[in-house]
């Protein structure tokens, strides 16, 4: 399976990538790590006319102390991530959870912005941002801007990313996480999740769910019966309401909707025990 | 495009299509064929190759995306006529049936043990879910990786 054809060019700045996705026009994709992008693009599913590769700008990669929060490079690669000890510290569930996405063959070229941008429901870090209230910093040729994670993710493989917009910062709140639980259900060690799920516990509680809708969401009707002190098994039985997930070769909706009722009553538990 | 990287130490550059996967670059262009291609999809890890010293899947990435990088396939782990330790443990432990996941897993093994040198039983197990063996040879796999580590400490 090869890749139909494109143009390829290298961007060495977030200036100069935007410059040239808006001279493209809506054809043109970013290139990061590529473990996103590739594989669709090698069953025909994406057919870009231009990649600009964004790989090389390793200033991009870094985790910095932002103050309240912490700043992720857009180009972090999930195991540099994985491995940071400031995010181990500041953002432990974000840290675990880009530990926990693919393989370590993956993890050594996928980066969190990629993930992101991407927008797959099915993916890991997008429900972690959504449990942690994160942000993300864009650059386009209208400058830069900010959306929280609840307003990014538009709808399947949908984001609020404008054609010509690059995600240049992931930053999340250190105090989100003061207890979390991620809970992946999967098959065979290396699979997206069947359904995930991405608890982040201070004072209220935020949980993001993994392929259980057309985007990344949250578990909000769980969340308010939370907010409105019922028991985690009571507000873990509401996990699955108001959503539509998916049936494919892997489960049914109903299915998944049991999932998702056992995974959050199991990340509500390990959060209040931890 | 013109592409220059490092193969096994030799320096060379080429001119290849954007789309010329690492893999077809490895096998059809630099004439590597110890470089198996095997599920196609980013799943089995027979393409296993080290991109700067990190284990990569060499099907889910561009030849252009390598340049500038040095890397390593599994004719590069040899020298001298000595087999690579990992290579060597793999032999001593019979870690491989029909051999056609073996040098992804070993190209797998070694990227493991430079980050994390003396891992358990069950790193080792994790540290290789991005490769999988039809045979299900995993017991002597293990096995081998493990002793691997034992003769580096």
């Amino acid at each position: 399976m090869i890749p139909a054809s494109f143009d390829y060019v290298r961007a060495s700045t977030a200036d100069e990538a935007v410059q040239r996705l808006s001279e493209a026009g809506e054809d043109a994709k970013l290139l990061a790590g590529g473990h996103s992008l590739l594989p669709l693009m090698r069953l025909r599913m994406a057919t870009p006319s231009l990649l600009v590769d964004i790989g090389g700008m390793r200033d991009l990669s870094y985790v910095k102390d932002g103050g309240d929060s912490l700043a992720i490079g857009a180009l972090t690669r999930h195991g540099e991530l994985a491995r940071n000890e400031l995010a181990r510290r500041e953002a432990p569930l974000l840290a675990h959870v880009a530990g926990q996405v693919g393989d370590p063959q993956v993890r050594h070229r996928g980066t969190i912005g990629g993930s992101i941008a991407h927008g797959d429901p099915a993916s890991d870090l997008p429900a972690a941002c959504l449990a942690l209230g994160a942000s993300f910093v864009t650059a386009s040729p209208r400058g830069e801007q900010t959306r929280s994670a609840d307003e990014f993710f538009t709808g399947f493989l949908e984001t609020a990313l404008a054609p010509d917009e690059m995600l240049v910062e992931i930053r999340v709140p250190k105090s989100a996480g003061a207890t979390w639980s991620f809970q992946k259900f999967n098959r065979r060690a290396q699979d997206w999740a069947i359904v995930g799920v991405a608890l982040a516990r201070n004072g209220s509680t935020r949980i993001g769910l993994v392929n259980m809708g057309a985007t990344p969401l949250r578990a909000t009707a769980a969340e308010d019966a939370l907010a409105g002190g019922a028991s985690p098994a009571e507000a873990s039985s509401r996990a699955g309401d108001g959503l539509a997930p998916p049936s494919d070769l892997s489960a049914s909706a109903e299915y998944r909707r049991h999932l998702a009722r056992v995974l959050v009553r199991r990340a509500l538990e390990e959060a209040v025990a931890g | 495009m013109k592409v220059s990287v490092a193969v096994n130490g030799a320096a060379r550059t080429d001119e290849v299509e954007p789309r010329l996967l690492l893999v077809h670059y490895l096998r059809d262009v630099v004439g590597l064929t110890g470089t198996n291609i095997g599920c196609d999809t980013s799943s089995c890890g027979a393409c296993t190759v080290h991109v700067d010293g990190e284990s990569v899947k060499s099907c889910t990435m561009l030849a252009v995306q390598a340049d500038g990088a040095e890397i390593t396939t599994i004719e590069g782990l040899a020298s001298g006529g000595e087999l690579h330790p990992m290579q060597e443990a793999f032999r001593q432990h019979h870690g491989l049936q029909c051999g056609y996941c073996t040098p992804g897993m070993v190209m797998a093994a070694t990227s493991l043990l430079a980050e994390n040198p003396s891992p358990t039983e069950a790193e080792v197990r994790e540290g290789l879910e991005g490769n999988l063996c039809r045979c299900t040879g995993y017991h002597n796999i293990v096995k081998a990786v493990l002793a691997a580590a034992g003769a580096g400490r």
